[in-house]
């Protein structure tokens, strides 16, 4: 049994199976997709107001990270047309730069991570709060924590104060507007939390969304570099199915860049 | 010449690849439609059969509360311990057997039944393709549909059992319950949305792709266009509901607030969480899913209606084409009508006069497919078979189920009834006489295809008169005890509010209404010991059923009967060519009384 139009396109449709098969995929994926940008907008109209926080985010990382992840759109598109030249050692070198700024971006991404996770709120019994690193940048450290490994004061070192103009760059490279470390007896604090997804709702949706898109990146990174690795067997056997194969990776690339092309904005710049 | 050497020749080939299958990749790993079709059907009557048994043990603690319940009560505490303590169903192991039953019956029974089974069984065969699109994909989907099954069920024995806030989940409490539960029927849940978008990607894209020659869009049965509606609707209507289970489940592992209001009360303090979520973000995410739901939970039972109907009718179908416009116009309404289940959330008067406006408009289309059935019966020369009773009780217990919905599209009668017993008897008219009574018109019209067998006409008889009697015994009273202001979800069936206990109370409700438990519960379970027949018709009928005498023993004119009986992996023996619509039945002039589509 053969199944058709596995590789050639069906006539009054004009689409082979795959195509269409991702095409439909990719619609599930916008449902998906919007479904958590609109829990984004009702959270954010739902906000008491001045609670929705801002420029808690590294625009030039983000910036970059775009970047990275367009470029890697750029890419696909020439390995699939180097394939459709019948030049394969050309779609092998741009589909490993795919590969490679796929790693770059979560590289980057990973990065970003750390940074919310060794940054921190600390309330003090006193009713003073402030945002700060802790000596060492642990991660994911709380009040709990301190208690049940008996640490019996931090060294922390606030950020700069709020409304300062460099406030958005805080958690980068270490800036002269940053306080002066000081020692925070366990016993004074009331709350310490790390700028994790429990920190507010705007962390949780960030680190919902993102954490997802690079779900997203990592998986479409894995198939790519599968077809990449079995490429010369294929392109033996049926280069054309290996043409397809390539298209419907490089569509759902796609999708996983325009999803990121929404987020930037939506999470960094608004 | 050139296609009928070469179908000879991979029929042949095929002959081949048969004897070298075993038994794991012929009925276990297998990528052949029909076999998943199969694994479907039969996975998901065990899960309707588990979900009937839930609710049976939920129907003793309603008709008499806080009694051991017998046969099953030991058992029970053995399993699951303190919850059923001396046999006795606890407020908490009610709470999560509602949950599930709700769960398994929805997307464990119904929709792998409805959708998965018989669409997998039949869509293929009635376009006339040799599979699916995706074959290796759709054996995924039962995979995955079959790992979040046993996720449910296992979650029954996890310390404080199942997820215990209904099959809607609606947060805080489905959050704040102490359960693991809950965690599971997240990831279980997770399982079965990805089978089911594999599902639909592989539905859409096989009645797209593998039509054969000549069937073009207005020769497809009705069926294949029902399915292609309900697999849109899984493909576009599920993800919401999978981002809002990836944001409870970040609210129950990572401490999220997406759905958790700020000054969150627990046991009367104040939560320790960052607050600023919403509950009402869960609920529209969760009926987004939900309504569209219920439109694939029915849409296959119509396919299925109108293809017995027409065959035992012995006539075409009496508005081809409104039937496939209504079923785009439901496919597209049913994403605009969800909130109309949440008129007394408190999200105001407007947002609930558009969504009542959407409701009442989609029951027209509703109503032109129920319309089209009844006047394609005017005339016909019916034959009452079982299928047929099945197909005909569908229509007005179907007709029942929707008409008693408009009042609770109405938001100001919603008011009244919402929540109540009254709901219950709504939708479970749609789903169970109306539905399921469409599936097992299916199972007996599909059985000698499937099997080269036929049912037992008079154990098919049985079954369907005792089915018809006791749904009805089962459903009817809950309306009068809905309007009585009985609500659902009470563990104790509403003692406690009853007039006997509370004289002076107002709004309490009369001994009948609390009596009527009773008798719903027998006929509960009396329904179930009506399944007896079937079951074993079932079973027998496979191995010493009737054999068929024709490949088409109903005298059809669809392609699936125009296949060997059962038909091979590959499915049609030469090519095939459609030359004509799908219920060319007494065509004046013809030789028989049905003209296959194949038939040139």
């Amino acid at each position: 049994m053969e199944i058709p139009y596995t590789v050639h396109p069906r006539e009054d449709t004009g689409l082979y199976n795959a195509k269409l098969g991702i095409w439909l995929f990719l619609a599930s994926e916008v449902m998906l997709f919007g479904a958590l940008f609109s829990s984004y907008i009702l959270l954010r109209v739902g906000a008491a107001p001045g609670a929705w926080p801002h420029g808690l985010l590294n625009i030039p990382i983000g910036t970059l990270n775009t970047l990275v992840l367009i470029t890697s759109s750029v890419t696909v598109v020439m390995a699939w047309a180097s394939l459709k030249m019948n030049q394969l050692s050309r779609f092998k070198i741009y589909q490993s730069l795919t590969v490679l700024f796929a790693l770059i971006f979560v590289c980057i991404k990973s990065f970003e991570y750390h940074d919310k996770f060794t940054h921190y709120e600390v309330v003090l019994k006193d009713g003073k709060s402030m945002t700060g690193h802790i000596e060492g940048s642990p991660m994911f450290w709380n009040l709990t924590k301190l208690n049940a490994n008996k640490i019996a004061s931090i060294t922390f070192t606030p950020d700069a104060a709020h409304g300062a103009p460099d406030a958005k760059s805080e958690g980068t490279a270490a800036s002269s507007a940053h306080g002066e470390p000081t020692k925070i007896a366990t016993s004074d604090i009331l709350k310490l939390e790390c700028f994790g997804p429990f920190h507010n709702t705007y962390l949780a949706i960030y680190f919902t969304l993102t954490a997802l898109h690079a779900l997203h990146v990592i998986g479409g990174a894995i198939v790519i570099a599968y077809i990449l690795l079995t490429a010369g067997r294929w392109w033996k056997k049926n280069p054309e199915q290996l043409t397809n194969r390539v298209e419907v990776s490089g569509l759902f690339w796609h999708f996983v860049d325009l999803v990121w092309i929404f987020l930037f904005p939506v999470l960094y710049l608004l | 010449m050139q296609p009928t050497s070469h179908a000879n020749h991979a029929a042949t080939h095929h002959e081949h690849e048969h004897h070298e299958l075993g038994f794991l990749q012929k009925y276990v790993f297998s990528t052949d439609h029909k076999v998943i079709g199969v694994q479907y059907a039969i996975t998901a009557l065990i899960f309707l059969f588990i979900g009937y048994s839930l609710m049976a043990m939920m129907r003793w603690q309603l008709a008499y509360p806080n009694q051991p319940i017998p046969l099953v009560g030991g058992l029970l505490e053995a399993a699951l311990g303190q919850v059923a303590a001396e046999g006795k169903m606890s407020g908490d192991l009610y709470n999560a057997f509602g949950a599930m039953h709700g769960t398994i019956m929805v997307f464990l029974g119904i929709v792998p039944l409805a959708f998965a089974a018989f669409g997998n069984f039949v869509v293929p065969l009635q376009i006339g393709a040799p599979d699916m699109t995706f074959p290796r994909v759709n054996m995924a989907s039962y995979q995955s549909f079959f790992v979040g099954g046993v996720i449910m069920l296992v979650s029954f024995f996890i310390p404080g059992g199942a997820a215990q806030a209904g099959w809607t989940s609606y947060s805080p409490l489905a959050t704040v319950t102490p359960t693991a539960g809950q965690t599971w029927w997240i990831i279980g849940m997770v399982f079965l949305i990805t089978s089911s978008l594999l599902g639909a990607v592989n539905f859409i894209a096989t009645i797209i792709q593998l039509r054969a020659p000549g069937m073009t869009w207005m020769r497809l049965p009705f069926f294949v266009w029902a399915q292609f509606v309900t697999a849109f609707l899984l493909l576009l209507a599920f993800p919401p509901l999978e981002a809002a289970a990836v944001m409870q489940l970040m609210d129950k592992v990572a401490g999220t607030s997406f759905f958790l209001p700020t000054g969150l009360l627990i046991s009367e303090k104040v939560a320790e969480i960052s607050g600023g979520g919403s509950p009402l973000l869960w609920q529209h995410l969760f009926w987004f899913l939900g309504h569209p739901e219920v439109y694939v939970l029915i849409l296959p039972a119509m396919g299925i209606v109108c293809e017995v109907l027409c065959n035992n009718s012995r006539k075409p179908i009496w508005g081809y084409k409104s039937l496939v416009y209504s079923s785009f116009a439901i496919g597209f309404l049913s994403f605009i009508v969800w909130a109309h289940h949440m008129y007394l959330t408190g999200m105001g008067t407007a947002i609930s006069t558009f969504f009542q406006t959407t409701t009442m408009i989609i029951s027209i289309p509703s109503v032109i497919i129920l319309t089209v059935f009844f006047i394609s019966l005017w005339g016909g020369s019916i034959r009452f078979n079982t299928p047929m009773l099945f197909t005909l009780a569908f229509l007005p217990m179907f007709g029942i189920g929707g008409l008693t919905g408009l009042p609770l599209g109405f938001n100001f009668s919603d008011i009244h009834l919402h929540d109540t017993y009254y709901v219950i008897g709504h939708f479970h008219y749609v789903v169970a006489p109306g539905t399921i009574f469409g599936l097992f018109a299916g199972i007996y019209y599909w059985f000698p295809k499937a099997t080269g067998r036929m049912m037992s006409e008079f154990w098919g008889k049985v079954h369907f008169w005792l089915s018809l009697i006791f749904m009805n015994a089962i459903f009817m009273p809950m309306f009068h005890q809905g309007m009585g202001g009985m609500l659902r979800r009470m563990s104790d069936g509403g003692v406690n509010y009853s007039l006997a206990q509370n004289s002076d109370a107002l709004g309490a409700m009369s001994d009948s209404l609390i009596k009527s438990n009773v008798h719903v519960s027998h006929a509960a379970w009396a329904l179930g010991l009506a399944q007896i027949p079937f079951i074993i018709n079932f079973f027998v009928s496979m191995w010493r059923g009737r054999k068929v005498t024709s490949d088409n023993p109903w005298d059809a004119t669809t392609l699936e009967w125009q296949t060997p009986t059962p038909p091979p992996h590959g499915n049609f023996a030469k090519p095939i060519t459609v030359h004509r619509g799908p219920y060319e039945y007494s065509v004046p002039g013809q030789k028989l009384d049905f003209t296959p589509q194949n038939q040139a």
